[in-house]
């Protein structure tokens, strides 16, 4: 923050909210330059939008099946199509969103939490504390991360919940190793110090100062990972698990709409499809978007 | 150089513990009474007792640990309710077509992603560039077994070059003599080439499927570690010396670039081994991954377990040689040791 910056703030303007219309104009900006960044917000929107309101929105309730309209092509009516029970897939698309997002907001904030708390107390304290969690880090790292997560759900029973903690627990070495490189070089920096002198305890100092100065690389993280998220849940739920029928879900639809690909009715299994693949698009450009606003040395 | 060997050899036992360490306790921790659900719905309190003995479950969880990882020793990973055989018999048995389909996706992705990476990062900011681009983020975003659908529905549905999406060889050929277990080789070894086109035409989309998925973080890891080579000081002064371009790209400029694109295939592997899992099941595929899947669907929890061991058993061994090759790329690893 520069000398001309303040200059142009009147003075009673709180410090935080300075700092945060900075950032809201550097946001602008690179929303700005990068019109694809641009979309993939539009896109998020569109994605919340549907996710809250989008159940009381559709046109077609999305489990009441008509056997009269089964396998309709996209059509006025039915903009997607019917599937073989002749529900409206554009309805169970939209409602799916829901249940897609909460899924992936919820392991990833899950992950957050343990990874996040795990890395930065590992980081900071060093010790037995970065040993365990390095090994359970390393251990996990050590399958291939689709198995283990259908390992875990089969282990802990085949519910959504355990989709969201399996999801989390295989994200959890990125969240530990990221949180415990960004709280190991602030360790030791002034500003920590200064907090330790005037007698802070290195819980509180963990908690207020070093906590707050790695959460922009951990939401770019978390952004990222949303879409990772999402693909896993979805794949987990196409082999079966976790979500079951009807309820609408993009993975299971897709599922659902596989065997009728064979024989041209390709409406059941690709806009399910499409609409995952543009969620995890979207958030995988709005992560690449907010590394670029947090951290402009490692746009690409 | 064997000394080295050894030496990493030694730093994945750690790991393979670790890794038996979390399947034994994925083991354990099955929802519900384990021996009630082993023994049967209609089994009497008696018959579940019966069932907790011979499981060893009455026993306390380090001794359950012992047997459990002198059964592995023995290879005994238990059996599958509905084959009814040994896993490890049923994994040995599938193993070899997961393992066909899965290097005929790496390699497919390698023969791609390297070459328009190298050209991407050569060529900066030219259409090819912007397509490496695109195909990178479209790679990570596609879910495979849409992208595996879509292929089957435009290859086989559409055009109707692709044959049936029906596992490895169409009804009219018969399996080649078992040698590899790979059929394209094998049915080369029985010079029987009706069944290696056979062969090769069911396997096609399949690999294409993985390789489009694989392709993504490749190319834009060759991309990016070409561009700070040819950065470098040395790239420039080969290219002072008046080295043709050729020389100074491949020899020069790859060689080094090649470090970091290895280290990626370590997650590559990672990625390629959940994915043949949906792509197996997109093509009913008869390999380990469908095999898991069906045992899943069944509640059969053996073969699950097994899969996943194997495969994280699998993936400690490829992580070992892609350490292995680093050695053989870069000299100085060598030297270090």
């Amino acid at each position: 923050m520069s000398a001309l910056e303040t200059g142009t703030v009147t003075k009673t303007t709180p410090g935080f909210l300075r700092g945060a219309s900075a950032t809201l104009r550097h946001a602008r900006y690179t929303f700005a330059e990068n019109p694809v960044s641009g979309f993939a917000f539009g896109l998020f929107v569109l994605l919340i939008l549907c996710a809250i309101v989008g159940p009381s929105l559709v046109p077609h309730n999305p489990l009441v099946s008509d056997t009269a309209a089964a396998l309709n092509a996209p059509s006025l009516r039915h903009l997607f199509g019917t599937d073989q029970l002749g529900r409206d897939i554009f309805s169970r698309v939209v409602v799916a969103a829901r249940l897609d997002m909460a899924i992936a907001f919820f392991s990833v904030a899950l992950v957050f939490a343990m990874g996040g708390v795990a890395g930065i107390a590992a980081g900071f304290f060093g010790g037995w504390i970065d040993q365990v969690v390095g090994r359970v880090a390393d251990t996990i790292m050590a399958f291939p991360l689709f198995v283990l997560a259908m390992g875990i759900v089969a282990a802990l029973g085949n519910t959504v919940t355990n989709i969201v903690i399996a999801t989390a627990i295989i994200n959890f070495p990125l969240y530990a190793r990221i949180a415990r490189a960004e709280a190991n070089i602030r360790r030791d920096a002034g500003f920590v110090q200064a907090a330790r002198l005037t007698g802070n305890s290195e819980i509180r100092i963990l908690l207020t100062q070093i906590l707050p100065n790695i959460m922009p690389i951990m939401m770019v993280q978390m952004s990222l990972t949303m879409g990772y998220a999402i693909l896993n849940a979805a794949g987990l739920s196409f082999i079966g698990l976790g979500v079951r029928p009807p309820t609408p879900e993009w993975g299971i639809m897709v599922a659902e709409g596989a065997a009728f690909i064979v024989s041209g009715d390709w409406w059941i299994a690709f806009f399910p499809g499409l609409a995952l693949m543009l969620a995890v698009f979207c958030f995988n450009l709005l992560g690449d978007g907010l590394r670029d606003i947090v951290d402009p040395q490692r746009r690409t | 150089m064997t000394k080295q060997i050894l030496r990493r050899l030694a730093t994945a036992i750690p790991t393979l513990i670790g890794v038996v360490i979390v399947t034994f306790l994925l083991t354990r921790v099955l929802p519900g009474d384990t021996a009630s659900y082993f023994a049967g719905p209609a089994a009497t309190p008696q018959a579940i007792d019966e069932v907790r003995k011979k499981l060893g479950l009455d026993r306390s969880l380090p001794a359950q640990f012992v047997s459990y990882v002198q059964g592995l020793a023995t290879g005994d990973l238990g059996s599958s309710l509905s084959t009814g055989q040994p896993v490890v018999k049923d994994i040995e048995t599938r193993l070899p077509a997961s393992a066909e389909l899965t290097l005929a996706g790496l390699i497919l992705a390698l023969a791609i992603a390297i070459p328009l990476g190298i050209l991407a990062a050569v060529r900066q900011g030219s259409w090819i560039d912007h397509l490496c681009r695109v195909i990178a983020t479209a790679g990570v975003s596609l879910p495979v077994f849409f992208s595996g659908l879509l292929l089957v529905y435009v290859f086989y549905y559409h055009l109707g070059w692709a044959p049936a999406p029906l596992g490895r060889l169409d009804a009219f050929s018969s399996a080649p003599d078992t040698v590899t277990g790979f059929y394209l080789i094998d049915s080369l070894i029985a010079r029987d080439f009706d069944t290696f086109r056979a062969a090769a035409a069911q396997l096609v989309l399949p690999a294409t499927t993985l390789a489009l998925f694989a392709l993504a973080s490749i190319a834009r890891m060759t991309r990016a570690s070409m561009l700070a080579a040819l950065a470098s000081e040395f790239v420039r002064t080969a290219k002072a010396s008046g080295l043709s371009p050729r020389t100074v790209i491949v020899t020069y400029a790859f060689r080094n670039a090649l470090l970091p694109v290895v280290t990626t295939l370590g997650m590559v592997f990672s990625f390629l081994l959940g994915a043949n899992v949906l792509v197996e099941k997109v093509f009913a595929w008869p390999g380990i991954g469908s095999y898991a899947v069906e045992a899943l669907i069944k509640s059969d929890f053996a073969p699950v377990q097994g899969f996943v061991l194997a495969m994280a058993i699998l993936y400690v061994m490829l992580n070992l040689l892609i350490d292995m090759l680093y050695g053989v790329i870069d000299p100085r690893v060598r030297l270090e040791a």
